[in-house]
């Protein structure tokens, strides 16, 4: 085998057009593919991200009403006590927003009754006490709120309820070092609110903010015509509560719309249509990535067959001189193994420069070198599974062939 | 001549099926994946009112407070506040100027059978149509006056038109809004411009609105808001009804200046009023104004997005990747016919003729990886407009990236086949016939 190397060089100086194509082509598949499946990887994990909830079992319901009553409040509550008398629901409660909803409210909020700058961000979820419940988050501190402490907030204005249950993130950033519990934050100047309560880890409902884990509960009914219910089923109901809801809400008043794409999701819809972008875009990467690697062996067969039928005269004059088969088929596999090592050399630089690119571009992390790596083990393999057909033939020709004169 | 050579030239691919299909195939899929992303991104990254982009410019300036807590990064608001909004356009410093905000609200058909509806709206002082270039199909749109008197007057899509009124001429009918009564006064051709620029708080390819009313109409009637709203300063309790009196940014507002020599006459005005502003103790921030244009502002909104620029990108690789690999498959057809070509050399063909005959072949497989690509291309954009992307409905193939196609087909496979073809007219006739 380290025998062959020295001929086989010099034989590849014979053609040197078609070994740089295909080292070319190694190179440049090779740094599109590790790119592109490193892109996959970061899209896959962003998908796979928890919100904090018990996300199985759980209904989201946008629910819009029309005409302007004084006072959205009491339709909503009839609302609310409507969907929890469904058969199959275990609690439900109307809000503004909820986790992947990709639509909310954030406020600064600060310890410092007076400041408003160096502020830190929350959302905020306007929920009763039936939300820990229906959401399925857990309370590792504190307590959850009591119904009389729910109070109304009227349209637009910036709620401050008195009593407030946060995520650990937000106590562990506000509090470092001690219980957050008991503790006061302000959310608008002036006005306290008291921490009661502590839940483990709720997400924002964007898929794409800076503080991903800053959420603030607050005991409030929104004053507003536009309204969220999150209802949680008892396990096996969810399909039989799904198409209870319509009827039990138009039971109750007509004067609604729940629009057709967005009016009534299982939270699982609610996933897949917050991450679909990433979704699309990792599949998109993933055929790309298959489709160049296919292109590549294909082109690595044609032109490797090319050479086999190009030098069947040689083959059978070494065949006549004594090589055996399989000297023939480690000649042409070796022979790809070094044009694609020398492919695999030039690739490893341009995906480092692509990914240094992209860094700068698009504010990607840099590649990670196990891919690379993975992406040069892969395109090797593929060149010798691609080659071992052509290779394989050459080693059948005969060595008659030498005395032939084509 | 160069019917034989297309004669010559098909004869050889079809001896070779399974090489000419791979060739034919990577081009067609480089050219399918590159006319894709480029047409997204020719749709996404359009000007939105080509002939007046250059003229049309939204002012920015910093109203707020010193403690305006996280919102700040250096960059006035993106939006003005009723005062301030108030006070520009009536200064008529600009050759036009438009002051409004978007809403949302449900419709109530006269038919009692007919549901309820939410629609879009826009609230807009009166020269929003003359600015944007709006096109009217039935009546006419309103004037100041009507802004002035807040009268119970709607301008609407012709979507809405055929809705309600089955496309017929609607002026002087009533669209009951939000429980108010509104008079049709004027029905608008289809219109979508994309970027939705002039408000992108309504989503960056939002469809246009079908329902404009006049400002101050729209709040007399309380016209439910759609849109983003930024409230500084002690006091944060605003309520909807009291966003006029304020310290909430929450309107665009928007300016024609049809003359370049006048943009920094304008600006100037922009400082000379925000000094203003601070000496009377309403502002109390630095002096900072901008003065974007529409293709400036979207620039500076980030509107295309990043995952576009990242698929033609890849397209772009991925293209490469085919023609290198195109390049090496007509390397070694052309190489293996070496005793044709010594066999034609001989006979008296010359180098040219050679050449010019396995040029066009290449420029055959390049027709075929055209056609083949542009399927691919439309099956890529009817897939991209299954997406749920806002831009997504955008996605059409139009007559400038039809040519484009084939150009880039053609152009890129005559290349790709140039060096194969330079190598086989080098082989030396005596060679080729001497190993007969």
């Amino acid at each position: 085998m380290n025998l062959q190397i020295k001929p086989i060089l010099s034989a590849l100086r014979r053609h040197k057009a078609g070994t740089i194509l295909i080292a070319l082509q190694i190179a440049l598949t090779l740094a599109i593919v590790c790119n592109a499946l490193f892109i996959v990887h970061q899209r896959v994990d962003r998908v796979n991200r928890t919100t904090g909830m018990d996300e199985s079992n759980v209904i989201a319901v946008l629910n819009r009403y029309v005409g302007k009553p004084d006072s959205f409040i009491p339709l909503t509550q009839t609302d609310v006590a409507a969907l929890r008398n469904i058969p199959g629901v275990e609690s439900a409660y109307s809000t503004n927003a909820y986790p992947l909803r990709q639509g909310g409210w954030s406020t600064g909020m600060q310890i410092d009754p007076n400041k408003t700058k160096d502020s830190v961000p929350s959302a905020l979820y306007f929920v009763d006490e039936q939300a820990l419940k229906t959401l399925g988050v857990k309370l590792i501190a504190g307590r959850n709120f009591n119904p009389s402490e729910v109070v109304t907030v009227g349209p637009q204005s910036t709620p401050a309820p008195p009593q407030v249950i946060i995520t650990k993130a937000i106590a562990d950033k506000l509090f470092p070092g001690v219980s957050a519990l008991g503790k006061t934050i302000y959310y608008a100047k002036g006005k306290p609110s008291t921490v009661i309560g502590i839940v483990e880890k709720l997400t924002v409902p964007w898929v794409e903010w800076d503080h991903m884990d800053n959420v603030t509960l607050m005991p409030v009914r929104f004053d507003s015509g536009y309204q969220q219910f999150l209802i949680r089923t008892k396990p096996g109901q969810q399909d039989a509560v799904f198409k209870a809801i319509p009827g039990a809400l138009f039971k109750v008043s007509r004067m609604r719309v729940l629009p057709e794409k967005y009016g009534l999701r299982t939270f699982e819809t609610v996933r897949a249509k917050a991450y679909e972008a990433d979704r699309g875009m990792a599949i998109l990467m993933s055929i790309v990535c298959a489709v160049l690697l296919a292109i590549t062996a294909a082109g690595i067969v044609g032109l490797s067959s090319f050479w086999v039928g190009q030098r069947r005269k040689q083959i059978g004059v070494r065949r006549a001189l004594g090589a055996r088969r399989s000297d023939i088929l480690s000649y042409f596999m070796t022979e790809n193994f070094l044009i694609a090592l020398g492919g695999a050399v030039v690739g490893t630089a341009l995906a480092l420069g692509l990914s240094q690119w992209m860094l700068t571009h698009f504010e990607m992390p840099r590649v990670s070198v196990t891919y690379v790596g993975v992406g040069v083990v892969l395109l090797l393999a593929l060149g010798q599974a691609a080659v071992f057909a052509p290779a394989l033939r050459a080693s059948k020709v005969s060595p008659v062939e030498a005395t032939r004169s084509v | 001549m160069f019917g034989y050579y297309l004669e010559l030239a098909l004869r050889s691919l079809k001896r070779s099926k399974a090489l000419t299909a791979l060739m034919v195939l990577a081009v067609a899929m480089g050219i399918g994946a590159c006319m894709t992303t480029l047409t997204v991104l020719h749709v996404v990254s359009g000007d939105p009112i080509p002939e007046k982009s250059h003229a049309l410019f939204t002012p920015q300036l910093e109203p707020r407070d010193k403690d305006n807590g996280f919102y700040s990064r250096g960059e006035p608001p993106e939006q003005v506040s009723w005062q301030d909004g108030m006070a520009l356009l009536k200064a008529h410093r600009a050759d036009r100027q438009v002051l409004m905000t978007g809403g949302m609200a449900p419709v109530q058909p006269a038919n009692p059978s007919q549901d309820p509806f939410f629609v879009h709206a826009r609230y807009t002082t009166a020269e929003f149509f003359a600015m944007f270039d709006v096109p009217l199909k039935y009546g006419h749109t309103w004037s100041a006056t009507e802004d002035e008197r807040r009268e119970r007057i709607a301008v609407i899509s012709s979507d809405l038109n055929e809705k309600l009124f089955h496309g017929e001429d609607s002026t002087g009918r009533t669209v009951r809004f939000n429980g108010a009564d509104l008079r049709v006064i004027g029905v608008i051709e289809p219109w979508r411009p994309h970027p939705h620029f002039y408000d992108l708080n309504a989503g960056n390819y939002a469809e246009s609105e079908d329902v404009y009313m006049p400002l101050g109409t729209a709040r007399d009637i309380r016209g439910p808001r759609a849109g983003s709203r930024d409230c500084w300063g002690v006091g944060a309790n605003v309520e909807e009804t009291t966003l006029e009196t304020s310290n909430c940014t929450w309107l665009q507002l928007w300016v024609e200046i049809d003359d370049p020599a006048h943009v920094a006459a304008y600006k100037a005005f922009l400082v000379h009023y925000s000094e203003d502003q601070r000496a009377a103790g309403r502002f109390l921030m630095p002096v900072n104004v901008r003065l974007r244009n529409v293709v400036e502002w979207l620039d500076f909104q980030k509107v295309v997005p990043s995952d576009v620029h990242l698929q033609v990108w890849l397209a772009l690789g991925f293209f490469v990747v085919c023609l290198v690999n195109t390049v090496g498959l007509m390397l070694a057809k052309f190489m293996r016919r070496s005793a044709e070509v010594g066999v034609r050399r001989a006979l008296g063909a010359s180098r040219g003729a050679v050449f010019a005959q396995l040029v066009t072949e290449a420029g055959i497989v390049g027709v075929a990886g055209g056609v083949g690509g542009l399927l691919l291309a439309l099956c890529g954009l009817w897939m991209v407009r299954q997406q749920p992307d806002q831009y997504a409905s955008l996605a059409h193939l139009d007559m400038d990236m039809l040519v484009a196609t084939f150009a880039v087909a053609i152009g890129a496979t005559v290349v790709a086949g140039l060096l194969p073809a330079w190598r086989a007219c080098q082989i030396t006739p005596a060679l080729q016939l001497k190993s007969q």
